[in-house]
C-alpha cells in the first residue's frame, strides 16, 4: 500500500514540476539572450489562465476533438507514472515496460495528429502531416536505443534497467555511448525542440506541434500544453536517469526517497541549462533536412546494437 | 563581377536617346513641361500606350509607376519608366466614361496589378492586341467594400465614400487553380499570427514543396489618395508621413519633393543635409530591424534580440535629436521642422561610432555561422533574369545583381554631391538580401558621417509659398525599400488636387510571388520577411 501511495507521489511530483522544467529552459534561454525573461513559473500562471478561459469549438470539430486532449494528456501522466524517477522499487514499474512506454508516447501522438486534422484547416493538417513524418523516423531509432540497453541490462523493464546501471560500476561501454547519443537526438525532435521545431515561433507555416493544437482554446489547451511539457520532462529523466543513474532511490525509504527527489530535480536543471545552450547556439534546421538528422540518430542507436553484440556479448 | 552584374541597368539607355527611340519606332512624342521635377515628359496617343512600353521594354528600359488624375471629362493617365540616368514620364487621356488603353502587362509584367488598380479606381479599362496575352481582369483592391461600378478616384465619387451596411463577403475572387495528383491549397491569411498587417497568400503545394504562390492584398486600404484631395501641402505632408510607417521619412520627403518641385520652391541647403540625415537614419533602422527579424523566424533569437536593441538605441536617438522615435512629421514642405544643434551633431556622431563598432562584431559573426547561413543561403533564390523581368527594386533587386539607386543614378539634393556606393550580390536568395542589407547599413553609417561633418549652415527651411496657379511636380526618393515616387497636383489655390505615392512594394511583392516557387512551406515566412513588402504602403 505505501508502494501505491508513493508511486502516485512520484507521479505527482513529476507531473508538478514539468511546466517549472519548461520555465526555466525560457528562463535560461532568456538570460542567454541578455533578455529580462519570465520568471522560471510563469508556465504554471499560463495553465491557470488557461483554466479560466472558455472553450471555443470548431462547428466541424467531432467528438474526438473533444476527447484528444483528456487521452493526450491522461496517457502522458500514466508514462510518468511508470518511470522510475525517484525509485526503482515503485509498484507501477512493473506495469509497463520500455516499448510499452515508446507506445504512450506513440498513442499520444496518435490522437493529436487526429486531432489536429479533425477541424479541417490547413495548418492542422500541415502539422499533422510533419508531427507524423518526424516520429515515424523517431521511432525506430528509439526502439533500437532500448533493445540495446535491454540487451545490456538483460531485461526490457526501465526500473531494472535503472538499478543495473546504478548498482554497476562506471563503465564506459561503447554501445551505451552510442545509444544515449540517439536518445538525445531523438528526445530533441519528439519533444518538439529547435533545431527540428522551435517551441517559441509565431509562424503557423514553419510549426510542427504548434500547428496541430492551433484549434485548441480554454481547458484542452491546458491539458495539451500541459502534457507536452511533461513530455519534455519525461524524456529528460529518462535521460538522466539512464546516463547518471546514481541518486535514484534503490529502496522505499522516505529518507532515500527525498534525497533522490533532491538529485533528480538538480539533474533535470542541469540538462535543462544545457539543452537551453543548445538551443540559443542554433538555428533550427531546414524542414527536409530533419530525416537527415533523424538518420543519423538511428546510425547511431544501430552502431550501439552493433557494439554490443560484436564487443560486448561474452 | 560588377560589370556582369549591372549590366541590365548599364544597357538602358538615357531619358533621352529613350525619347528618340520612341520617336523613330512609331510613338510621337510631345514634350510637356507641365510635371517639375527631375523627369522628362513626354505625351503619347493613347492607342499608343502598349507600343510605347513595347519599345522601352526592348530596350531594358525599367517600368516605374502608371497612375491616373481625374480632369473632368478626361483622365490623365501617366507611366513613370526608368532610364539609366532618370526617369521618363508617359502622359497620355483618356475620356473619363467608357476609357480604354492597350495595356502595357504584356511588356511589363510589373504594370499589373498598378493597372489593376487604375481599372479600380478611375474605370479605365484595359486591353491587348497581343493574342496570346492573358489579362487579368479581376478587381485589385478592396475586394467588395465598394461596387465594381464604382471609382472613387474620380471627382464625383464623394471622399466620405459610398460604404454599404456591411462589406460582402470577398469569396468570389478566383484563385489561379492547381491542379494534379497530391497538389493542395492553402490559405494563409488575411489575418496573420505575428503582429503584422493584414494580406491574403494562397498557396499550391505538394507535400512541403510550394508549387506557386498567389497574393491577395489590399485589405488596408485606407483611400489615402481621395483623403489627399484638398488638403493645402502641410496637411499633405503629414498624410505622405502615413503611407507606411516605416517609410514615414521618405514618403513624406518624397511628396514634399514634388510639391517643391510644383511650386519652385528651394530648400535650403541645411534643410537638405538633415532630410538626408532623416532618411539614411530611418534606413539604418529598418535594416537592423529586419535582419534581426529574419534570423528569428529561423529559429535563431540571438539575432533579434542584439539588432533589437541597436535599433532601439538609435531610435531612442532619433527621439532625443528629432522628437520622434520614427522621426515622423520632421520633414514638411519647404525644410525641415528640426535642427540639429552642435551638442547633437556630437551625440549622432558618438551614437554612429558605436553602431559601427557594434556591427563589426555581429555582422560578421552573422554571415559566418554554419547554422544560420545554412538555412539562409539557397532558400528563396529571385535570379537576375526575373528580378529584371519584374522590374523589382531596392535591396530585392540589389541582392539578385540588378543595382539601381536613385542616390546614385538619378542623384538629388544633397545625395548629387557625394559618392553613393551600391552594395549588392549576385546570389539573389535570402542570405544574398540580409547580406546587402548589411553592406547599406556601412553606406550610409559613411554617409551620415559626411553630412553631419559638413553641415552647411544657414536656415532649415523656407516658407513655402503655393504659386497661384493649377502645377504638378513629381517627387523621386530613394527610401529604404526602394524608389518611391510620388506624384503632387495642387490648384489654383495651392490645395491638393491629386496625391499618388508609388510604394516600392508595388513592385517587391510580386518578387516574392517568383522567387517562392520551389521552396518548401516552412521556409515562406523567412523568404517573405527578407523582402519585406509594405502592406499599407501599397495597400494606400
Amino acid at each position: 500500500m505505501t508502494g501505491w501511495i508513493l508511486a502516485l507521489v512520484q507521479t505527482l511530483f513529476v507531473v508538478l514540476f514539468a511546466p517549472f522544467l519548461v520555465g526555466w529552459v525560457k528562463w535560461v534561454k532568456c538570460k542567454l539572450q541578455n533578455r529580462q525573461g519570465p520568471a522560471p513559473w510563469q508556465p504554471y500562471r499560463d495553465l491557470l489562465r488557461l483554466s479560466r478561459k472558455q472553450v471555443v469549438l470548431a462547428n466541424t470539430a467531432s467528438p474526438i476533438f473533444r476527447a484528444a486532449p483528456y487521452v493526450v494528456f491522461g496517457v502522458t501522466v500514466l508514462a510518468a507514472s511508470v518511470l522510475p524517477t525517484i525509485s526503482t522499487q515503485l509498484p507501477t514499474s512493473s506495469l509497463a515496460d520500455v516499448i510499452v512506454l515508446v507506445g504512450f508516447f506513440a498513442l499520444a501522438r496518435f490522437f493529436l495528429a487526429l486531432a489536429g486534422m479533425d477541424v479541417g484547416t490547413a495548418f492542422g493538417g500541415m502539422g499533422s502531416s510533419r508531427e507524423v513524418t518526424i516520429s515515424s523516423l523517431a521511432e525506430p531509432a528509439m526502439l533500437m536505443t532500448f533493445f540495446t540497453l535491454s540487451m545490456y541490462v538483460s531485461s526490457t523493464n526501465l526500473s531494472s534497467a535503472v538499478a543495473f546501471l546504478s548498482a554497476a560500476h562506471f563503465t564506459l561501454a561503447p554501445s551505451l555511448i552510442f545509444s544515449f547519443m540517439a536518445l538525445i537526438l531523438v528526445a530533441v525532435a519528439e519533444t518538439g525542440r529547435i533545431p527540428i521545431d522551435n517551441p517559441a515561433t509565431h509562424l503557423e507555416l514553419t510549426m510542427i506541434h504548434e500547428a496541430m493544437i492551433l484549434e485548441y482554446s480554454g481547458r484542452h489547451l491546458l491539458l495539451i500544453e500541459w502534457a507536452s511539457m511533461l513530455k519534455l520532462t519525461l524524456y529528460s529523466i529518462l535521460i538522466v536517469n539512464l546516463i547518471v543513474p546514481w541518486g535514484v532511490s534503490l529502496t522505499l525509504d522516505p529518507h532515500d526517497m527525498a534525497f533522490a527527489a533532491l538529485t533528480v530535480l538538480g539533474k533535470v536543471m542541469v540538462l535543462g541549462l544545457l539543452l537551453a545552450i543548445a538551443e540559443t547556439v542554433q538555428a533550427k534546421m531546414r524542414l527536409f533536412r530533419a530525416p537527415q538528422y533523424l538518420g543519423v540518430a538511428f546510425i547511431l542507436a544501430l552502431l550501439g546494437m552493433m557494439s554490443h553484440i560484436i564487443l560486448e556479448v561474452q | 563581377m560588377n560589370k556582369i552584374v549591372n549590366q541590365g541597368q548599364l544597357e538602358a539607355p538615357t531619358v533621352d536617346a529613350l525619347v528618340d527611340l520612341l520617336n523613330r519606332s512609331g510613338v510621337p512624342t510631345t514634350d510637356v513641361t507641365e510635371i517639375k521635377g527631375r523627369a522628362r515628359t513626354v505625351a503619347i496617343e493613347s492607342k499608343l500606350w502598349g507600343k510605347a512600353a513595347a519599345v522601352a521594354s526592348r530596350h531594358h528600359v525599367r517600368w516605374s509607376a502608371v497612375w491616373g488624375e481625374h480632369r473632368p471629362p478626361e483622365i490623365y493617365v501617366t507611366a513613370a519608366l526608368a532610364g539609366v540616368n532618370g526617369h521618363l514620364l508617359l502622359r497620355t487621356t483618356v475620356p473619363d466614361v467608357g476609357g480604354e488603353l492597350p495595356s502595357q502587362t504584356p511588356y511589363y509584367p510589373a504594370a499589373n496589378r498598378p493597372e489593376r488598380y487604375l481599372h479600380d479606381m478611375f474605370g479605365v479599362r484595359r486591353f491587348t492586341d497581343q493574342p496570346d496575352v492573358f489579362l487579368d481582369e479581376r478587381r485589385w483592391m478592396r475586394h467588395q467594400a465598394w461596387k465594381a461600378d464604382q471609382h472613387p478616384l474620380l471627382k464625383s465619387f464623394p471622399v466620405a465614400g459610398k460604404p454599404l451596411d456591411e462589406t460582402p463577403p470577398d469569396c468570389e475572387y478566383v484563385f489561379v487553380p492547381a491542379e494534379g495528383e497530391g497538389v493542395y491549397e492553402i490559405p494563409v491569411g488575411p489575418v496573420h499570427a505575428g503582429i503584422i498587417e493584414p494580406g491574403h497568400f494562397r498557396f499550391n503545394a505538394m507535400g512541403e514543396d510550394i508549387l506557386s504562390l498567389e497574393q491577395h492584398l489590399g485589405y488596408v486600404h485606407k483611400g489615402i489618395e481621395k483623403l489627399a484631395e484638398g488638403r493645402d501641402v502641410h496637411g499633405l505632408a503629414r498624410l505622405a508621413a502615413r503611407v507606411s510607417g516605416d517609410s514615414t521619412v521618405a514618403h513624406s520627403w518624397a511628396a514634399c519633393q514634388a510639391c517643391e518641385n510644383a511650386a519652385d520652391v528651394t530648400v535650403p541647403k541645411r534643410g537638405l543635409a538633415i532630410r538626408a540625415i532623416l532618411a539614411e537614419r530611418e534606413r539604418i533602422a529598418n535594416h537592423l530591424g529586419d535582419i534581426g527579424a529574419c534570423c528569428n523566424d529561423v529559429g535563431f533569437p540571438f539575432a533579434l534580440v542584439q539588432f533589437g536593441r541597436l535599433r532601439e538605441l538609435w531610435q531612442r536617438q532619433n527621439a532625443t535629436v528629432f522628437g520622434h522615435r520614427f522621426m515622423m512629421d520632421v520633414v514638411t514642405p519647404g525644410g525641415v521642422t528640426r535642427d540639429i544643434s552642435p551638442e547633437h551633431v556630437t551625440l549622432l556622431r558618438d551614437g554612429i561610432a558605436q553602431l559601427r563598432r557594434e556591427l563589426d562584431e555581429l555582422l560578421p559573426l552573422l554571415f559566418e555561422y554554419p547554422s544560420l547561413q545554412d538555412r539562409l543561403r539557397t532558400t528563396g533564390i529571385l535570379s537576375l533574369e526575373t528580378a529584371r523581368r519584374i522590374g523589382a527594386v531596392g535591396y530585392v533587386a540589389r541582392a539578385s545583381g540588378e543595382c539601381w539607386d536613385l542616390r546614385r543614378d538619378a542623384p538629388y539634393a544633397p545625395y548629387d554631391k557625394v559618392t553613393v556606393k551600391v552594395p549588392h550580390s549576385v546570389e539573389g536568395d535570402v542570405a544574398g538580401r540580409v547580406h546587402v542589407r548589411g553592406e547599406e547599413i556601412y553606406v550610409s553609417l559613411d554617409l551620415l558621417d559626411s553630412f553631419l561633418l559638413q553641415l552647411p549652415t544657414g536656415a532649415i527651411k523656407t516658407d513655402f509659398h503655393p504659386v497661384k496657379a493649377a502645377c504638378s511636380g513629381i517627387g523621386l526618393v530613394e527610401g529604404w525599400r526602394g524608389e518611391i515616387v510620388s506624384y503632387v497636383a495642387l490648384d489654383a489655390h495651392g490645395k491638393v488636387s491629386r496625391y499618388f505615392p508609388r510604394d516600392p512594394s508595388w513592385l517587391t511583392w510580386p518578387a516574392l510571388e517568383a522567387l517562392i516557387g520551389g521552396v518548401i512551406v516552412p521556409d515562406f515566412p523567412l523568404c517573405n520577411k527578407s523582402v519585406n513588402g509594405s502592406y499599407s504602403g501599397h495597400d494606400l
